[in-house]
């Protein structure tokens, strides 16, 4: 079985918006900037007064590498890619590339991504998908 | 006051060793160096080592009652730090001889810590869930964007592994000693891509420890630290700012040369963490040896090669060598060795040294400078 993430009390409202199908992250409201991963201050001015909003789930690809040695659960999918994204509001998070065969070919750095996302027991992980569609 | 490393000694076998625990990994290593400093446990009233058994539980089982403790776990980089930590201890009149040990069943797992972290950790809430295999698959990330934002190449990247080969089979200790070509590296099976098995370091049992002491109490002619620096960045590798540049490599290289007040041309010998074959690339930039995106054709023209003018890992490194899982202790080792003359691989006349230590994947980072004469 595939590892699902275990919410925490600061993590909560990220693994509440995957689960309504929204990318959910945080914004400080004193310098504006968005940040990754959830936590209760900004890490770029320090201030607390921050708040959630739904990312546009528009990414494009950072780096990966193309796991030939597949973890327990996902036997079936390797070779797979296991990516950071970045996301069109500026944070990166790791994530999976779907909807196209793992190959060097078919996932060229820079490409436009968007946000699916994936049941894994009580919560849903999200993945990224070539923007135009699965090909 | 001059701080020196008095002692440094590595346990007798490397490789697999199942009838090792990770406690007689540490033990060895101690009795070792002690050995090698002509120094007894007595000698000890400063004790340094990482997580699992930890500092209490080595110094209580080498009897020594410790004045001064450090458990800095921070990745493999660790042993660097306590090295910086205890010439900053001893400074100030904490301690005065630091016995700093390293012991690890890291394939064999006798006795060893559990890997692993839960679910609703950074890493299992943010990692995990894709499917990483822990350093293969995450301190590998980024190498892809290196590669598209400076032009290096996969036969460059292989270069990394031939280069460490060629020291490596000087050295009748490394675990693999046969010549290699980046024919051979690019046919190695495909661990995650663009990184094939000859591109990722060994996992070995082993261990080391070190004496660091004043320059009047050490026993024998000592290695002399002339500087050190330290860092972190992210603890998840995905959330690091730039995949083409370690900050952490940048700062505690920095702070190294800063303080040791020597040049890039004084080095003549460098040992950089060795985990994947993209780490020594990193390190020699972002340590200033060379410029951004000049380090892939350094390494292929054989700069780092025995002759070149800038030996790199010369014990044949992570890929060649040993890698514990925790292997900064080994590039130290491998450093006093060329410094007293002793190593395997000799750069003839190597008087200054630098070693620089990853810890997790880019997560931590320290930089020593050494010598064996005081500038």
């Amino acid at each position: 079985m595939k590892p699902a993430p275990k919410p925490t009390p600061e993590t909560q409202p990220f693994w509440d918006g995957t689960a309504a199908g929204e990318l959910r992250i945080q914004r400080c409201q004193t310098c504006a900037r968005h940040y990754f991963y959830p936590r209760p201050s900004c890490p770029h001015c320090g201030g607390d007064q921050v708040e959630w909003v739904r990312a546009s789930g528009r990414a494009t690809l950072y780096s990966y590498v193309i796991n030939h040695r597949p973890a327990p659960g996902f036997e079936d999918d390797a070779p797979y890619a296991i990516a950071v994204v970045e996301l069109e509001e500026g944070v990166r998070m790791m994530s999976n590339i779907v909807g196209v065969p793992s190959t060097p070919e078919n996932l060229p750095l820079d490409m436009e991504l968007r946000v699916v996302f994936e049941q894994r027991g009580d919560v849903h992980v999200p993945l990224f998908e070539p923007a135009g569609g699965r090909g | 006051m001059t701080v020196v490393i008095a002692g440094a000694a590595e346990t007798d076998a490397l490789g697999r060793l199942p009838g090792h625990s990770t406690m007689q990994l540490h033990l060895e290593a101690a009795r070792n160096a002690l050995a090698d400093a002509s120094m007894t446990k007595d000698d000890i009233d400063g004790i340094a080592t990482v997580g699992t058994p930890g500092p209490i539980q080595i110094a209580h089982a080498l009897g020594i009652t410790p004045a001064w403790l450090d458990g800095t776990g921070v990745g493999g980089s660790s042993f660097l730090f306590h090295v910086r930590h205890a010439a900053a201890a001893i400074r100030a009149g904490l301690c005065r001889t630091v016995l700093i040990t390293h012991g690890e069943s890291g394939r064999s797992r006798v006795g060893a810590g559990r890997y692993g972290m839960g679910p609703d950790s950074l890493l299992g809430q943010f990692e995990l869930p894709y499917g990483g295999v822990g350093p293969p698959t995450s301190f590998t990330i980024t190498a892809l964007r290196y590669m598209k934002e400076t032009g290096l190449t996969h036969e460059q990247l292989a270069e990394v592994a031939v280069a460490q080969r060629r020291w490596a089979r000087l050295n009748p200790r490394a675990l693999y000693r046969d010549l290699i070509t980046v024919d051979d590296v690019l046919a190695s099976r495909m661990v995650a891509y663009p990184f094939h098995l000859l591109e990722c370091c060994l996992v070995t049992d082993g261990g080391g420890a070190l004496i660091v002491t004043s320059e009047e109490l050490s026993r024998r002619p000592p290695v002399y630290l002339l500087g050190s620096g330290e860092s972190a960045e992210s603890p998840i590798i995905s959330q690091m700012e730039d995949f083409t540049t370690s900050k952490a490599f940048r700062l505690s290289g920095e702070a190294a040369f800063a303080e040791a007040k020597i040049g890039h041309d004084d080095v003549d010998h460098l040992m950089v963490y060795d985990a994947f074959a993209h780490v020594p690339i990193y390190g020699l930039e972002d340590l200033g040896f060379v410029g951004r995106g000049e380090a892939g054709a350094f390494i292929a023209e054989g700069h780092t090669s025995p002759g070149g003018r800038l030996p790199l890992n010369t014990n044949g490194g992570g890929l060649s060598y040993t890698h514990t899982g925790m292997y900064g202790m080994f590039a130290i080792q491998e450093s006093v060795r060329q410094l007293r003359g002793e190593a395997a691989a000799q750069v003839p006349g190597a008087e200054v040294g630098v070693v620089l230590g990853n810890g997790g994947m880019f997560a931590s980072a320290a930089t020593l400078i050494l010598a064996n004469r005081l500038p």
